[in-house]
C-alpha cells in the first residue's frame, strides 16, 4: 500500500468523524497557539525592555546611591541613600581621574506642579548640566538646550519634553513661554525630541533645568544628586570607564569596595537584569502553555484509542481483505499524525494572527519567529505520532477473527 | 515441507478463467485441489481449559466445486471457516490452499494469501458505511498495490457482474440488504480469487434477497468458480452440489446433492 493510499485512508477516516476530529484538532491548535503567543509575548517584552534601556543613551554608565544604613542598623534599599553629590560629579568630570569618560551629567529630580498658559500639570523637574543631551542621546526639536553660561548663572530657563509641552500648551510651540513652578518663573527655551517611555518612566514628560537653578530653587541649596549619568568615550572604553568611575568614587568617598555607598551600572548589565526577569516569565508562561499542548496530545491519544475500539470490525475487515499488521499500524499512525499536524498548522495560523492583533489590543509587542513556528509544527507532528503509537499498535495486533466477530 | 515449485503468481493472478487453469501437481496426473486439509485440528486454550474445536478434519475441494458446509452452532464450522479463510492457522495437520501450504505462515504472509486467493462474503456484509459501493469493492485491490485507475475499472466491472452498475456511487446505507450483499460479492470477486468463501451469506437477508444472492453464487459456480458456503440452513445448503456436515469438530457426512436444480 503506497503512502498516497495511506494518506487517503487516514484523510477519509478523519473526514468521516468530522466533529470529533475537529475537537481533537482544537486541543492541539490551542496548545500550539498558546505556546507561540506566550513565548512571543515574553520575547517581545524582553526586546522592549532592552530597547528602552538602550534608548537611555549609548555607552552609558549610571552611578546610583547605594543602600543607606541607619543608626539602628536598618538598611534601606538601593538608591535610598543620598550619598551622591555635585562634588562626585565634579570628580568624575576630571579627565585626569577618569580619562575614558567623555561626558558627565549629574541629575537631581523633584516632582512639582507646573502652571502655564492657565494649565496645571504635575511633572518631574530635572536639574542637570549642559552635557545631559550628549549623555542621554537627546536633542531639541525646537529651540535649544541651556548653555554653560546659563548653567553658571543659574538662569531661570527650562527645556521641556513633548508630553509636557502638549499638556501645557497644546499644539502651540512652547518656546518663549513662561512656566511657573512652585512660584519660580522659568522661561521655556526648547522642546526635547520624542523618546518614548523607558525604564526610567516617560522620557517625554519632564522639565529640564540647569543644576544650579535646581539647587537654588528646588533643593534649598543642597548638593545631593539622585544619579550621575556618564558616557564612555566609545564602546571599547566602556569597561575601562567603568573601572575608573568605581575607583574614583571609592577614593573620593574614602571607602573600601565592600563598604561602597554607591553603585555603578552599565547599560549592558541593566539590560541583562531586566531581560532576565522577562526571560523567567517567558519560561514560566511557556511551560504552562506547553502543558496545555501536552493535554492536547493526550486528547489525540484518547481519540485514537476510542477510534480503534470503535473500528475493531473495520480493522478486522481490512485485515481479512489483505491488510498486513504493518499497513494497519501505518494507517492509524498516519491518522494521528495528520490530526497533530492539522492542529499544528491551524495553531501556527492562530498564533500568527494573535501576534498581529494582540499588540494593538494590549499595547505589548509580540515577537514572531519562523523558527518558533517551524518548531511548533514539528512538535505537533511529534505529539501526533507519539499519541498514535500505542493505539496504532493495538489496532495492528488485533486478530482478524476477533475483530470480525465483535458486534 | 518442501516448496512446491509450480505455483507462481502467473497461474492465479491472470484474468479469470477458472475452468482453464490446467493446474498440475508434482504428481502431474491430477489437477491440484483448491483446498486440501489433512488431519487439521484446532484447539483453543482459555486458561487451563483446552477446547478442541476441530479434531482431525480431512477435506479436499477441487477447482470449480460448489460446496456447502453445514453444522449446528458449536460444531466447529466457524473455526473451519476461519482456517479455510486463512484468518486463523490450524494447531495440527496441514492445510494447502491452491497448493500453497499455509499451516505455518505468519500473519503478514497470511494477509497476502487472503488478499490474493480468497474472496470473503460475510453474514454482516462488512461494508465500510462512509464509502460508496465502488470504493468498498476496490478495497482488496488497494492492499494488493493495484494502481488507482485500474482499481476503479476493475471495481466497476465487478459491480457490473453482480448487476449493480447503476449503484456504484451509492453508499451501503442507501442500498437494500440484498444489494449490500451483492456489493460484498463484487468485493470478493474483484481480485479474481481462487476461492469464494461465504460465511452465512444469507443469514441477514429476507427470502427474496436470499434467492437473489444464492442465484448469484450459482452463476459464479457455473462460470467455473470455486465456492465454499457455510450455513446452518438446509435449504441454502441444497443449492450447492456437495454438502459437508460437521459435528463436534469432525466431518460426519460428505455427499453430492443429487436432486439439485442444476441443469
Amino acid at each position: 500500500m503506497t503512502w498516497t493510499e495511506t494518506l487517503r485512508t487516514a484523510y477519509d477516516a478523519i473526514r468521516t468523524r468530522r466533529m470529533r476530529s475537529a475537537l481533537t484538532v482544537l486541543g492541539i491548535l490551542i496548545g500550539i497557539a498558546a505556546v507561540m503567543l506566550t513565548v512571543g509575548l515574553g520575547q517581545g517584552a524582553q526586546a522592549q525592555v532592552a530597547n528602552q534601556i538602550n534608548a537611555l543613551g549609548s555607552n552609558l554608565l549610571i552611578v546610583t546611591p547605594g543602600s543607606s544604613t541607619q543608626v539602628g542598623g536598618v538598611r534601606g534599599g538601593r538608591g535610598s541613600a543620598t550619598t551622591l553629590t555635585t562634588a562626585d560629579a565634579a570628580v568624575l568630570s576630571n579627565r585626569q581621574v577618569v580619562p575614558d569618560v567623555a561626558a558627565v551629567a549629574p541629575v537631581s529630580t523633584s516632582s512639582q506642579s507646573v502652571v502655564a498658559n492657565g494649565q496645571n500639570w504635575t511633572t518631574s523637574i530635572v536639574g542637570t548640566t549642559p552635557q545631559w543631551p550628549a549623555v542621554r542621546a537627546r536633542s531639541t526639536d525646537t529651540g535649544r538646550f541651556f548653555s554653560p553660561s546659563e548653567m553658571s548663572a543659574a538662569a531661570p530657563v527650562a527645556v521641556i519634553g513633548s508630553t509636557t509641552a502638549q499638556q501645557l500648551f497644546g499644539v502651540r510651540s512652547p518656546v518663549g513661554e513662561t512656566l511657573s513652578v512652585g512660584g519660580v518663573q522659568l522661561t521655556v527655551i526648547g522642546e526635547l525630541n520624542t523618546a518614548g517611555s523607558t525604564v526610567g518612566g516617560d522620557q517625554d514628560d519632564q522639565v529640564v533645568i540647569p543644576a544650579t537653578t535646581f539647587a537654588d530653587d528646588f533643593s534649598a541649596g543642597g548638593t545631593s544628586v539622585s544619579s550621575i549619568y556618564l558616557e564612555a568615550a566609545s564602546q571599547q572604553d566602556l569597561s575601562a570607564a567603568y573601572q575608573e568611575t568605581s575607583n574614583a568614587m571609592l577614593t573620593s568617598h574614602g571607602v573600601t569596595p565592600a563598604a561602597a555607598d554607591f553603585q555603578v551600572s552599565s547599560q549592558a548589565s541593566l539590560v541583562q537584569t531586566a531581560t532576565s526577569t522577562a526571560r523567567t516569565l517567558t519560561v514560566l508562561l511557556g511551560g504552562i502553555a506547553a502543558i496545555s499542548l501536552l493535554v492536547g496530545g493526550i486528547g489525540v491519544m484518547n481519540i485514537m484509542l476510542v477510534s480503534v475500539t470503535e473500528r475493531v470490525r473495520e480493522i478486522g475487515l481490512r485485515k481479512a481483505l489483505g491488510a498486513t499488521p504493518r499497513v494497519i499500524l501505518r494507517q492509524f499512525l498516519t491518522e494521528a499524525s495528520l490530526l497533530g499536524l492539522v492542529g499544528g498548522v491551524l495553531g501556527v495560523g492562530l498564533g500568527v494572527a494573535g501576534a498581529l492583533t494582540l499588540p494593538q489590543l494590549l499595547g505589548q509587542p509580540v515577537a514572531l519567529s519562523a523558527t518558533a513556528a517551524l518548531g511548533a509544527l514539528a512538535v505537533s507532528l511529534v505529539i501526533g505520532v507519539a499519541a498514535g503509537v500505542y493505539p496504532a499498535n493495538r489496532a495492528a495486533r488485533l486478530a482478524p477473527i476477533d475483530a470480525l466477530r465483535s458486534e | 515441507m518442501t516448496e512446491l515449485p509450480l505455483y507462481g503468481d502467473d497461474l492465479f493472478d491472470g484474468p479469470a478463467q477458472p475452468g482453464g487453469h490446467a493446474a498440475t501437481t508434482t504428481a502431474g496426473s491430477r489437477p491440484t485441489p483448491i483446498l486440501e486439509l489433512v488431519d487439521v485440528g484446532k484447539a483453543y486454550r482459555s486458561g487451563s481449559l483446552a477446547v478442541d474445536a476441530l479434531r482431525g478434519v480431512d477435506l479436499t475441494v477441487e477447482e470449480g466445486e460448489y460446496v456447502a458446509v453445514m453444522g449446528p452452532s458449536g460444531s466447529g464450522k466457524s473455526t473451519l471457516m476461519h482456517i479455510l479463510g486463512c484468518l486463523d492457522v490450524p494447531s495440527g495437520g496441514r492445510y494447502r490452499l491452491a497448493g500453497e501450504d499455509v499451516s505455518d505462515m505468519e500473519e503478514r504472509q497470511l494477509a497476502d494469501i487472503r488478499n490474493r486467493r480468497i474472496g470473503f462474503v460475510f453474514q454482516q456484509f462488512n461494508l465500510l458505511p462512509a464509502m460508496p459501493a465502488w470504493r468498498n469493492v476496490e478495497l482488496p485491490l488497494v492492499y494488493a498495490g493495484v494502481p488507482r485507475a485500474e482499481r476503479r475499472a476493475r471495481a466497476l466491472e465487478a459491480l457490473g457482474r453482480v448487476g449493480l452498475s447503476e449503484r456504484v456511487d451509492h453508499r451501503p446505507g442507501e442500498l437494500s440488504g440484498g444489494q449490500q450483499q451483492r456489493v460484498s460479492v463484487a468485493r470478493a470477486l474483484v481480485t479474481d480469487p481462487s476461492l469464494i468463501l461465504a460465511d452465512e451469506p444469507t443469514g441477514n437477508l429476507d427470502s427474496v434477497s436470499t434467492t437473489d444472492v444464492l442465484g448469484l453464487f450459482r452463476e459464479l459456480h457455473e462460470q467455473g468458480r470455486t465456492v465454499v458456503l457455510i450455513t446452518h440452513e438446509p435449504d441454502v445448503a441444497l443449492q450447492a452440489e456437495r454438502v459437508i456436515h460437521i459435528l463436534d469438530g469432525r466431518v460426519v457426512d460428505d455427499q453430492l446433492v443429487t436432486g439439485g436444480t442444476r441443469p
